[in-house]
Order: structure tokens, then sequence, then C-alpha cells
């Protein structure tokens, strides 16, 4: 899960961290009233959850009340253009409003999980502002990097080899480790995937902050991380996946014309693959879960045909315990409600059924008086599917 | 031979008198397992389907001598279900548990250094020795015993490559699934050197998927080390970067973990690497010669 920059620089802030004044607006007025409070200069942030918004223009230096109103009303309401949010861009909502400070050096301060390694990552660097993505493939010496011990936490002499690493010493060091350990502690105890501070920022004075903060949640905690799931932007999210995971279904969706439903997301990726290969292009990752009930297909069907892209559909359940011929019912059943809530299937559907019962889940789709297109195995599977696109 | 479980192998349950922990382990049963009971805290001293039920996994171990554990316990519980078997020293506990959060199975491994169990999963079918033993959730009756052993980090993909093995004559010493999670028990490495020590096992079908870097470490160890024929495949060649493909570690970050980089690892260690996920069963047979 994602939040907003604010949301990150609030929960940073409880753990300690010193983050700008600012406040979040979805009002012009209400920008160029705080603005005047911060005396009379401010930034003014575009808050959507994709990375990249200073270039595409939706982060902007006020230096008047009224400059700052002009600002705020020209970036809010704006659809802002990215390299992460794809060509149509993503409507900004909110800006935040902060003081502007003065920047003497910006750094790079950023938590993640070392998967290899199976703990916390901490990772520093003296280039601010860049992807760390882009400083490890050209300066991998420049990163300093701690693994975190997941029973103790960061260790004091960590921090300040983060700071003395980054060429600190004296006050301005002080803050760095204080920040440092903040970081960490906020990772560890809201079940964070990812906190980045980029920039972490050295005003003239030598005081620290966090300029721009970042964190991602592993989805599967939010069970004890009430507070940080009631962060959830809705709106930032693709609204088939959202209504996708009110029904416990994984949908993500794609650009291609093959809409799929498949049993296992091991499975269904590889399903994505074989179209591909045969010349086609996925519309959709998706999976049913593991039984493939005759609900879980229901829905399936409704979100997939609800992306207009979609020209045909491919199917693949490898019965395991979940008996075909049950799951053959379900398709057929499923497609019949379609029908009777006035929205039937129109687009050609393959069918491949493999695994306990199969031969009685083939005759169940045979006597349907639905037309499926029924393959024996993943190659033909896919052949049919793109075929199907051309008739 | 085979490994990590066979003939020897005493099981119990944890979670058995939940709905999926009760079904699983009369699965298990049914194939001929020896399921010797099951623990569900608070329900000790009961009876289901004909398996005892104890309080706690130490109380099972001394009265029923199990050596490996299948777990189904709920994700926010199932972290302390582990380090409960770790404990009582369960030298197999296999977790199918899917949605357990990253920092719990990061504190598990850490509690798991030092102490004899294996673990493996979480997320994931379990493990089968046909015609032996089956721990997990599989559909045992498309595996046939034979000299394949297989790997994987998916469920119902690894079946697909059962299947096909199964019906091109070539069955199968073990089957395991490692799980899809981002932090597990146990690793590609891990099983490979178990194979390579198996006189069971004459070739290896590894199913990898996009995320982390299990797979190229997988592959160093296979060109330094195995020298029997493995077919490789690697699922989400077509997956967006940065999003997490179903399994909570099938994701694309920061361009790595890419299918593409995987197979290239894969092939430059010798493995025979398909592109398309239908043809893992045919291609062993052809580099078998069969």
């Amino acid at each position: 899960m994602k939040i907003h920059e604010f949301q990150a620089k609030g929960i940073l802030r409880r753990f300690g961290a010193r983050v700008p004044q600012g406040k979040v607006v979805d009002d012009p007025g209400e920008a160029a009233r705080i603005c005047e409070d911060f005396g009379g200069r401010c930034v003014v942030k575009a808050q959507i959850h994709a990375g990249g918004r200073g270039k595409g223009g939706g982060v902007k230096v006020a230096s008047s009340p009224s400059e700052a109103e002009r600002l705020a009303g020209e970036i809010l309401g704006m659809q802002l253009v990215t390299h992460q949010t794809g060509p149509e861009g993503q409507q900004v909502r909110q800006v935040l409003i902060e003081e502007a400070l003065e920047i003497d050096r910006e750094l790079y301060l950023g938590v993640t999980l070392d998967r290899a390694a199976e703990r916390p990552l901490l990772m520093a660097s003296r280039a601010g502002g860049m992807d760390i993505e882009e400083v490890a493939q050209t300066d991998p010496d420049a990163i300093l990097r701690e693994l975190i011990d997941p029973l103790l936490g960061v260790l004091p002499f960590q921090c300040r080899r983060i700071a003395s690493g980054l060429g600190f010493e004296g006050g301005t060091a002080r803050q760095i480790q204080s920040i440092v350990s903040s970081v960490v502690a906020a990772y560890l105890e809201t079940d964070a995937s990812l906190v980045e501070i980029n920039p972490l920022m050295v005003d003239s004075k030598g005081d620290v902050y966090a300029l721009d903060a970042k964190m991602n949640f592993d989805d599967n905690a939010m069970f004890r991380q009430r507070d940080v799931a009631e962060l959830r932007d809705v709106h930032e999210e693709n609204p088939l996946e959202v209504e996708a995971s009110e029904h416990g279904i994984s949908y993500i969706k794609l650009d291609g014309s093959i809409g799929c439903m498949v049993n296992g997301a091991g499975l269904a990726m590889a399903t994505m693959d074989i179209i591909k290969l045969y010349g086609a292009e996925p519309a959709n990752f998706l999976d049913v879960g593991g039984s493939a009930s005759q609900e879980a297909v229901a829905s399936a069907f409704r979100i997939i045909l609800s992306d207009p892209a979609v020209k045909a559909v491919l199917i693949n359940i490898f019965g395991g315990i979940a008996r075909t011929d049950r799951i053959a019912r379900g398709v057929v059943a499923a497609i019949d409600e379609l029908a009777a809530e006035g929205t039937p299937v129109e687009v050609p559907v393959v069918v491949r059924l493999e695994g306990t019962n199969v031969e009685e889940g083939r005759e169940v789709l045979e006597r349907a008086d639905f037309d499926f297109l029924v393959a024996d195995g993943m190659a033909s599977a896919a052949e049919r599917a793109v075929e199907a696109l051309g008739g | 031979m085979s490994i990590l479980v066979g003939e020897s192998t005493r099981l119990i349950v944890q979670g058995i008198t939940g709905r999926e922990g009760l079904f699983h382990a009369m699965g298990c049963r049914d194939y001929g397992t020896e399921v010797v009971g099951g623990v569900t805290p608070g329900k000790g001293g009961s009876t289901v389907e004909g398996f005892p039920v104890w309080d706690s996994v130490e109380r099972a171990r001394r009265v029923s001598g199990c050596n490996a554990t299948l777990i189904f316990v709920p994700p926010p519980f199932a972290a302390d279900a582990i380090m409960e078997a770790a404990d009582a020293g369960v030298e197999l506990i296999v977790c199918i548990t899917e949605g357990i959060p990253v920092q719990d199975m990061v504190r598990v491994k850490a509690f798991l250094r030092g102490r004899d169990s294996r673990l493996l999963g979480p997320n994931c079918p379990g493990l089968i020795t046909p015609g032996q033993a089956k721990v997990g959730i599989m559909p045992g009756h498309i595996h046939e015993p034979g000299n394949v052993g297989v790997i994987s980090r998916s469920g119902t993909l690894t079946y697909e490559a059962v299947w096909q093995l199964t019906n091109e004559g070539l069955g199968q010493s073990t089957c395991v699934g490692i799980g899809g999670d981002p932090v597990n028990g146990t690793s590609f490495i891990d099983v490979l050197r178990l194979f390579a020590g198996d006189d069971a096992t004459e070739a290896v079908v590894l199913i990898g998927e996009i995320g982390g870097t299990a797979e190229e470490e997988a592959a160093a160890w296979i060109g330094e080390h195995l020298d029997i024929p493995v077919v490789g495949f690697i699922a989400g060649a077509t997956a967006p970067p940065g999003r997490r493909m179903g399994h909570a570690g099938a994701i694309v970050a920061g361009g790595k973990g890419t299918a593409a980089e995987k197979k290239a690892a894969l092939s430059a260690a010798g493995v025979l690497v398909v592109d398309s996920p239908a043809e893992m069963g045919a291609r062993l047979s052809e580099a078998l010669g069969r």
C-alpha cells in the first residue's frame, strides 16, 4: 500500500524526524493564507502517489501568497504526468503547502527489505535527489549500507557510521544520527516495506530535514496497522483493481486485448507469458484463487469485461483439490448469471481445464448453451484465444 | 530414496480443527502419509476425524514422536506457530499460510538461526514424494513415482509442470514448493543441494518467477555443482515493473528481478530454459532422450 507525501511526513514526525512545516489543502485561497503564515514564501507540492512530481510540473516555489494561490490553482485538478503515472497522468486532488527552506546539501536516506539478507537494509548516499537505482548502477560504492538486526533495530554505532560516512560532524552529524534512528523505527513499527527520504536536506544553518518522504507498506500487515490502513486513498488506484480486491481477487490491468482468468498467481503469470508468445498481449493479470468458486468466477468475468479493450477471454484453470467439473459448472453458471443481469458475455471465451475430473468438466462445457472454445493444453488455449481476436 | 519426506515421515497438522487444516490432514492421510494428529491451542484432549488433538507442539511431539508439521494457522498467528514448532525441535516445518507479514518472517528467520528445524514456505503448496508421503495441499493423483525433482515458487504452476511430466511418462522423486513470499524458509539452493545428494533424482525442473535474486543464486550454484539435466521456466516475462503479481514476492523493483535476467543466468549455467510454460515436460523428455 502507498500513501501520500504529507501522510508519510506525519508518520515520520511522530517518530521524531524533523520535517518542514506544512499543511495540505484542496483550495487555492487556503494556500495563500498558509503561505502568509510562512512569511510569504512557500513550496506548493502536488500530492499524488507517483514519483517524479517535480519534473512533471507538480512542485513549484511561490514567493508571495498571491503566487501560492495562483500555483495551487494551476496544480489542483491537473492531470499530472510523470514517468510513473503512464501517459494519462494522475489527477491532483490536494497540494501540500510547505515553508521554503534554504537548501545547502541534499542527501539520500532509505530503508527497505534486503531479500537476499532477509533483513531490513538502511541505505544512505550523498547523491540526494537522484534515483537510488541509478546511483546503484553508476556508482555503487557511493551508497552506504547498514543491515538492520530485526530484533535490535538500528544501533547507535550504525547511525554514527552513516553520519560520518556522509561527511558530517558536530551538531549536524547528531541530527543525522537522530533522523536515521527515527526512520528505521518508523519502518519497523509501521510494517513499512519502504521508507525513502529523498532528498534528506541540510540547510544553511546545518539543520537536517526530511524534505520529501515516501512510505510503502506491507499489505499483509494492515490487520495490525489500523492507523496506516486508514490512510489508503482509493482515488490513486485503478477502480477495477479496487473492486477486484473487494472480492478477494488479485487483478492488475494491463494494456492488451485478451482477458485472463486463472487460478494461482504463478500460473496466471505463465498464462500471460504464453499469450505474448503466440503474438497477442494480455489485458490483465487475474488470480481467481485456488478454489475458483462460482462466485469468484462471476466477479472475475464482470471485472475482466468492464475493460473495453478486452476482445477475448482465456480461462486457464488447473483443478487440483477443487474438482474440474465443479469449476466448469461455476463458469457456466457465472455466464448464465451475467446474461440474466442483462450483461451477457459477448466476446469469445476459450477455456482450458486440466486436473481432477477433467473429462466431466469438459462435458459440462460442451453441453452448455454458451459456445465455449474448449482447449486441451496451455499452448492450444493461447493459440485459440489469439485466433479468436482475428475473428 | 527421495528428499525431506517419505515413508518415515510422521506428520502433525497445526490448526487441525480449522476447516482447511482438517480437510488437508485427511487429504494427506488418504494419500498414505502417516498423520499422527494435530495441534490447536485450547482444544487439547479432543479428537477430530480420528486425529488426536494436542494443545501444544511440544506435547504433540512428546506423545506422537512427530518429525514433521504442516501449518494452516491464520496469518496473524502463523509466525508464532512456526517458532513453536522449531522450539519443540520438529525437523521439518511446512507452512501453507498465505499473507504473513514480511517482518514476522524476518523475525522467524532470526529465530531459526542456530536451530535444527527446516522451514518450507510460507505461502507454498508443501511437498510430496509420490507414492510415499504427501505433506501439502497438492492433488496427489497427478503425481507418479519416478526420478525428476521439481522445485517451484508457485502452486498451480507446479501442478501444471507435474502434469506435463506425468503425461510424458516422467515420474517425480520429490516435488517441493518453496513458496511465493519474499522471505521464506528453504531456498532453491537448499533443495538443489538435497536433490544433488539423492540417488533417486536424475533430473530437475526448476520453476521461478519475477522478483528477488533467488533464481540467479540458484543458477550460480547449478553451474558449479550440478551435473544432471535441469529444465527451467520463469513466470512473469510480461509482468509490468513495480507491480506485485499476486505473490508478495513477485515484483520487479528498481529494474531488478526481471524474467529476462533470470533466464539469462540460468541459461549461462547450462539450464535448459523454456520460454513457453507448455514445454517444460517435453523439453525434459527430449533432454533425457526419451
